[in-house]
């Protein structure tokens, strides 16, 4: 079976920027792909070039067999695409604005409102249909540009970053639609800076810096990939970073790395438990004081930063936080 | 065949959703109706007296109804390419684009349903003027042809607008910089001034203007002249009604293909 999503080489500069250099990407049908990138990194314009609102400079794609450069009109047709600033219209209600949409389809009037009438019960969205879209919340304004997306049953689904800015609840509340929504046999494209998101909804991850795909795999795959695992201690006092640091040369597998706002120092190890104890051992006799520590798995965070050599995004570490309150 | 059934389809939903909004958005009730209201009396009521009957052959607010009408419709183009940039700065102009309509529905519907505003527009201005006292002095068919040519000229230049909007992005900057060309193209004319005061190069600007030959045509289809006091010996005011269709014309021409290229380009952000 050909994959459901193709792209070769795809090139596209703005100036002097280069926001895809030569990406190439194949999803499978049926399955979720994580497109997982920084700010910049070219994700959004990857989703651009592939939904036809963006010509690359040089480039080949193919979405749901059809060739996206040749045939865009007869592409709409097959796709469904949300974007990261909600694309409704504020004045219609949100009745209004999926009917809209269903008749530019051209699924003809009646079909248009019984299926906006469906999707509005699907989103949770019914109390709020005849409302005009200004009153709504920033995470009922997604849900119903996501409708807008699947209003024609699109077989291939684009969604870009579909979670940032929403809170935390917001966040849970469109994973559980999203994972229903693939759970029917949609090909989905998903990008995000959240690691986590993709780690929970994607079947495979590719992760993009600079427009080139730097890595590819299942989460568990890419997790392997950096090996072993992670020590991390918070500490009282950011000020003994520095040497807490220096205790722990030559007992990883690797560089160390300090967060100075979360006091927490991490650590690549392949010796499990005995490195731990080991190092716990040094930070006493130095006299740090430890307020956490432990072991685990790595996660897409680490990947990212062994890959990339930066984190995913300043937005992260504020996320995280939201997450543990 | 179908492809046109489709666009026609796309543009009258597009033109629906546009009219849905004037209901909903005061600021634009205010610009549809209140502000033509405002305008005839103003100049009606300011003008008229200071200024008095010219040497324009009919009494003064007889002789300005036609040119308010024509500054009127002129001003109302800009909405047009103003809610193009608010549609493209919004982000529901990346909805529609992915979707398989007809390209060209999205500007051609915001033209037309910017024919419904000045309609709007047009009908309550003529009420205000029937209050003030102008009339008309022809026949009904002459009066709509008048009407009609009113509105076939605020439609090209809804077309010039959506190709500034599209370029532009920016609603305010659309509104800022078209009036500082519409301000002079309605003033510099015979909206509110008969030619022959206006100095030696101010004259021969306004006698070419397409805003004079549109009021000097509806001020005849409309019975407002007087063979006392004839229209400048131009050709321009003296076959009104053909020169604005000229330009009407040359500017859809000019403009419409312009303005679904840009539309198709217009990759928002």
């Amino acid at each position: 079976m050909p994959p459901a999503i193709r792209a070769e080489r795809l090139v596209k500069k703005y100036g002097e920027v280069t926001a895809l250099d030569g990406l190439d990407l194949e999803v499978e049908e049926g399955t979720v792909m994580g497109l997982l990138g920084p700010n910049g990194a070219g994700k959004t314009t990857t989703v651009r070039v592939l939904t036809t609102l963006l010509e690359p400079d040089s480039g080949h794609a193919e979405v749901a067999g059809v060739d996206v450069l040749r045939r865009p009109q007869e592409l709409r047709r097959r796709i469904g695409v949300s974007g990261q600033y909600a694309a409704v219209d504020e004045h219609l209600t949100g009745l209004e604005n999926l009917v809209m949409v269903g008749r530019l389809y051209h699924l003809g009037a009646a079909a248009s409102r019984a299926r906006a009438r469906e999707l509005l019960e699907q989103f949770d969205l019914t109390a709020a249909a005849d409302r005009q879209v200004k009153g709504y919340s920033g995470g009922m304004r997604r849900r119903l540009d996501l409708a807008g997306a699947l209003v024609a049953r699109p077989p291939v689904l684009f969604l870009d970053e579909p979670t940032t800015g929403l809170d935390p609840r917001g966040r849970v509340g469109m994973w559980d639609v999203i994972e229903d929504l693939v759970r029917g046999g949609t090909t989905l494209l998903l990008t995000t800076q959240y690691l986590e998101e993709a780690d929970r909804l994607a079947d495979r991850i590719v992760v993009i810096d600079h427009g080139r795909v730097i890595a590819l795999g299942t989460a568990d795959e890419l997790k392997s990939h950096v090996g072993g695992e992670r020590i991390e201690i918070v500490l009282h006092d950011a000020a003994q970073l520095a040497t807490a640091r220096e205790q722990a040369v030559g007992l990883g597998i690797g560089e160390s790395t300090a967060d100075e706002r979360d006091r927490r120092l991490t650590i690549p190890v392949d010796g499990g438990s005995d490195d731990l104890v080991e190092l716990l051992h040094r930070l006493g006799r130095a006299g740090v004081g430890i307020s956490e520590a432990g072991l685990r798995r790595p996660t897409l965070d680490d990947v990212f930063l062994a890959l990339t050599g930066h984190v995913a995004a300043e937005a992260e570490t504020v996320d995280d936080e939201d997450g543990a309150a | 065949m179908s492809a046109i059934r489709e666009a026609v389809s796309d543009s009258w939903v597009i033109t629906g959703r546009n009219l849905r909004k004037i209901r909903r958005v005061p600021d634009l009730l205010v610009f549809t109706i209140l502000s033509p209201i405002m305008f005839v009396l103003l100049f009606a009521y300011v003008f008229g007296n200071a200024i008095g009957s010219q040497d324009t052959g009919v009494d003064y607010q007889e002789f300005l109804i036609a040119g308010i009408f024509a500054q009127t419709v002129v001003f109302g183009a800009t909405f047009t390419g103003y809610s193009l940039a608010e549609d493209l700065q919004k982000g529901i102009i990346d909805r529609f684009r992915s979707l398989p309509m007809s390209p060209s529905s999205v500007v051609v519907g915001r033209t037309v349903s910017d024919i419904g505003i000045n309609v709007i527009s047009l009908a309550v201005m003529a009420l205000t003027g029937l209050v003030v006292g102008w009339r008309i002095r022809s026949s009904v068919l002459e009066a709509i042809g008048g009407f009609l040519l009113l509105l076939a000229f605020s439609f090209a230049i809804s077309w010039i607008m959506a190709s500034v909007g599209l370029l532009v992005r920016a609603p305010e900057v659309v509104n800022n910089a078209s009036f500082i060309v519409i301000f002079p193209l309605t003033f510099i004319a015979n909206t509110f001034v008969s030619i022959s005061n206006l100095p030696g190069p101010l004259a021969t600007f306004a006698n070419w203007n397409p805003v004079s030959s549109v009021t000097q045509a509806a001020r005849e289809l409309f019975g407002n002249t007087d063979p006392r006091a004839p229209a400048p010996d131009v050709w321009s005011l003296q076959h009104p009604v053909l020169y604005t269709l000229i330009w009407v014309g040359i500017i859809l021409t000019v403009f419409v293909p312009l303005s679904i290229r840009l539309y198709q380009r217009a990759a928002s952000r």
